[in-house]
């Protein structure tokens, strides 16, 4: 496949994605702020700032608006045209891969992505999201499902859509950890202790953006702990948003390219993918906290670029004197 | 006679649909039966539906200079255009007989230029030509074929005469939406297509792909071919995403490719790949930047050397521009009578060059009545419409056609028939002209019907897209259709 298609096919998965883990994460902090709205002294404004840092847009953000409270906020991740990681940012970029390689991919994908750009482009999908967000969120995300699902089900299972699954991979990692990460930049409204009844909140809110709060109820018993939340998002081996799932699942993708062995590697993305998917294998939620939880999710970012780097100087950055394949 | 058509004026304009005041052509009449038994509510879902279905899947064009949103929707106009197969089996006689004189004199000029020896056409109209690529003298091009693809635009007269307007033969371009048209008729209107032998217009991609496959360097049993884009911000980047889809080939801008050793090769996931023929959507002049235009990042460097080696074949070949150059265009009937000895069977719209003394003396006292068109441009610009414009406007023109009458011809402007289409919440006549694709492979193919565009503002007798027009499926209704009349049903 043209390394130019197989750079957007892996785009425009990341893109649509990253759309998605952006509705998940201002929907759960909108409902947040409900619950948190019958607590006392709560401070309403301050509980946006920590979605605008995992994002790490802090300075756009303050530059565009001149109130920066929740309606700022929503707007910002939502529909802002200058935030290149706005949902609507997101699908743009999306779309524009696809339209790059409508011939790639399936009529069924393109008109699903097609779809959710015209949504958020439009007067009703704005409406939407100033009657009911809640409803808003529910169809970014009920529209990447759609689209993977659309993916999956009419996209020959070749070389294209294993880019297109470590695109989608590659950056649920990425925003997994950066959802985790949220926590961190949250701080507990003053009189509040570290495992209390908001504290408490803020963990399952986490959870709930992850869609995982189910999920940990079936696996842990109990009340809802920082290192148990912790070590289920980072570790489990078969959550489909976890961090070491998603690198385990792209790892295969990336063998399944190449044809060489999950022992061994055949590139540079190859090894950096293997070596991270063993340390996540072997890591104990006691080495994390260790390590420091803030500090463990940011390296675990860092590594997740050099993949992505050396992937695309594997298959993308062909140059001219390469091996020649003819027929 | 059903609502839709009460009060339809025909005008005095040949009409497609009806030959007087409520007198319905016999090859509209079972369309017009089905209009009788529709209700208002039901077309307009039906629109809302095409509608729809064309912004879904995202069948749009770019417009150039536009802020608001590059993309649109080009207008689709659900009143099908009919011809009968009797008048169609003159056309395509017609553009067999014009394709095959225009590929003779591309090779005659490009060689021993006998037609411009023998004086039938001026040598200067053809050396002054801005396509004439001299650097191609003598070039063999593969099996002989220059122009594999034509988009030849017909319009009909006020006594319905068909007469060639103009030919494309560089890179036509709309053929995406004859067949995206088609298919969403027959979403939208299921049993018309059951009621009418529409003949069908969905092989074209497969007689496309023969075409490339047959125009592969010699002794290539399985050739690559790829389709050439300039890129996604293309006017008709979606139709080269969907013919490449529908051929199963891979889509290319020029950053893809690279050429090495006399061979083109693409960058693909697993190195390079070699590269056999090219279906190109770029003109010549943006090819290949060691060529041509220097300044050209669209193109390949070193393309036209493979070229020329015969590694690489092209379609269109280079050097096609000539033919479709508006003065060129005037000699086409005398090219057929002396290539093929033959008279045209579709004549030429009459043509006045600036270039001649007397001709710009008409020109310039007439162009108020006159049609002015620049000879290399395309899409409606650098024209002038005497009848519709402002004084200034002439006076501008008039400067212009003074300043480079190589550059100019005249035309009377020719009243195009109208065609039934819904416009402002009821149907009215407006214009329309055909444009049928034509492939020149082992054998030269013609779509069955091919594009028509329809000039949606009122009394406007422009029909590009980029001027406002809108397009209509056509049909070509089998030579059994007179026979079954009223059996079918």
């Amino acid at each position: 496949m043209l390394s130019r298609v197989a750079d957007s096919l892996y785009w425009m998965s990341r893109y649509i994605e990253r759309a998605e883990n952006n509705a998940r994460l201002a929907d759960v902090n909108l409902q947040f702020l409900l619950d948190l709205a019958n607590q006392p002294q709560a401070d309403m404004q301050q509980q946006w700032n920590p979605i605008i840092s995992s994002l790490e847009e802090n300075e756009l953000f303050v530059a565009l608006y001149d109130k920066l409270d929740g309606k700022a906020a929503i707007d910002f991740v939502t529909l802002q045209e200058n935030n290149p990681n706005s949902i609507y940012s997101c699908l743009t970029l999306a779309r524009e891969n696809a339209r790059t390689t409508r011939e790639q991919i399936s009529s069924e994908m393109w008109e699903q992505i097609n779809r959710l750009y015209l949504f958020v482009k439009s007067e009703s999908g704005k409406k939407l999201l100033r009657s009911s967000p809640f409803e808003f969120f529910k169809r970014i995300t009920v529209g990447s499902h759609l689209f993977q699902g659309v993916t999956d089900s009419t996209m020959t299972h070749g070389e294209g859509w294993d880019f297109i699954r470590i695109g989608k991979l590659l950056e649920r990692a990425d925003c997994t950890s950066r959802i985790l990460d949220v926590k961190y930049h949250i701080l507990l409204p003053s009189g509040e202790k570290v495992g209390g009844n908001i504290d408490t909140i803020q963990w399952m809110a986490v959870l709930k953006s992850c869609s995982a709060l189910e999920a940990y109820r079936k696996a842990y018993v109990g009340q809802v702990a920082p290192w148990k939340v912790a070590e289920f998002i980072i570790t489990h081996s078969a959550f489909p948003r976890s961090i070491r799932f998603s690198v385990d699942y792209f790892d295969a993708a990336l063998h399944h390219i190449s044809g060489s062995s999950e022992s061994n590697y055949m590139n540079e993305a190859e090894r950096l993918s293997g070596q991270l998917r063993y340390d996540l294998d072997y890591v104990t939620i006691g080495d994390i906290f260790d390590f420091g939880l803030h500090e463990y999710l940011e390296q675990i970012q860092e590594r997740l670029v050099e993949i992505s780097d050396a992937l695309h100087s594997t298959y993308c950055a062909s140059a001219a004197h390469e091996k020649i394949v003819t027929g | 006679m059903g609502d839709f058509f009460t009060g339809y004026e025909v005008g005095d304009f040949f009409d497609e649909m009806f030959s007087g005041p409520g007198t319905v052509r016999p090859h509209y009449a079972k369309l017009l039966d089905r209009f009788a038994e529709m209700k208002p509510e039901e077309f307009e879902r039906k629109r809302d539906l095409a509608a729809s279905t064309f912004l879904r899947q995202g069948i749009t064009f770019t417009v150039y200079n536009d802020d608001e949103g590059t993309e649109r929707i080009f207008p689709f106009d659900l009143i099908p255009r009919i011809i009968p197969a009797a008048e169609w089996d003159v056309i395509e006689r017609g553009l067999v007989q014009r394709i095959t004189a225009l590929n003779l004199f591309l090779h005659d000029i490009y060689h021993s230029q006998n037609i411009l020896r023998d004086g039938v056409i001026p040598k200067q109209i053809v050396w002054e030509a801005a396509h004439f690529r001299s650097e191609f003298m003598y070039f063999d091009v593969p099996k002989n074929i220059y122009i594999h693809l034509c988009g030849t635009d017909l319009v009909r007269d006020e006594r319905g005469n068909y007469l060639v307007l103009e030919d494309n033969a560089r890179c036509p371009s709309g053929v995406s939406y004859v067949l995206q048209n088609r298919q969403v008729m027959r979403r939208v209107f299921p049993n018309l297509f059951a009621r009418h032998r529409v003949r069908p217009v969905e092989d074209y991609s497969q007689e496309l792909l023969n075409m490339l496959s047959y125009i592969a360097p010699t002794g290539l049993t399985e050739p690559t071919v790829v389709l050439l884009t300039p890129g996604i911000h293309n006017s008709a980047y979606f139709e080269h995403s969907f013919l490449a889809r529908s051929m199963g080939i891979e889509i290319v801008e020029g950053r893809d490719l690279v050429a090495e050793d006399g061979h083109v090769f693409m960058r693909t996931t697993k190195g390079l790949k070699r590269v056999d023929v090219i279906y190109r959507r770029i003109n010549d002049d943006f090819l290949d930047p060691q060529v041509f235009r220097k300044d050209s990042g669209l193109g390949v460097p070193g393309l036209v050397d493979a070229y020329r080696r015969g590694h690489v074949s092209l379609a269109n070949s280079i050097g096609t521009g000539v033919a479709d150059d508006k003065v060129v265009y005037r000699y086409v009937p005398e090219m057929i009578r002396y290539y093929l000895d033959q008279d045209a069977i579709l004549p030429n719209v009459p043509t006045y060059l600036a270039a001649n003394k007397d001709e710009l003396a008409y020109i310039l006292d007439n162009l108020d009545k006159l049609v002015i068109k620049a000879a290399n441009e395309s899409g409606g610009y650098g024209m002038l419409i005497g009848s519709q414009a402002s004084k200034a406007e002439r006076e501008r023109f008039r400067e212009k056609v003074k300043k480079n009458p190589r550059n100019y011809i005249g035309q009377p402007e020719i009243p195009l028939s109208r065609s039934p289409s819904f416009c402002d919440s009821s149907i009215q006549g407006r214009h329309v002209d055909l444009r049928p694709y034509i492939l020149y492979g082992e054998k030269v193919t013609i779509i069955p019907g091919g594009l028509t565009r329809v000039a949606l503002r009122d009394g406007s007798l422009v029909v590009n897209s980029s001027q406002g027009g809108g397009s209509k499926d056509t049909w070509i209704i089998g030579e059994n259709e007179e026979r079954n009349n009223g059996v079918v049903e």
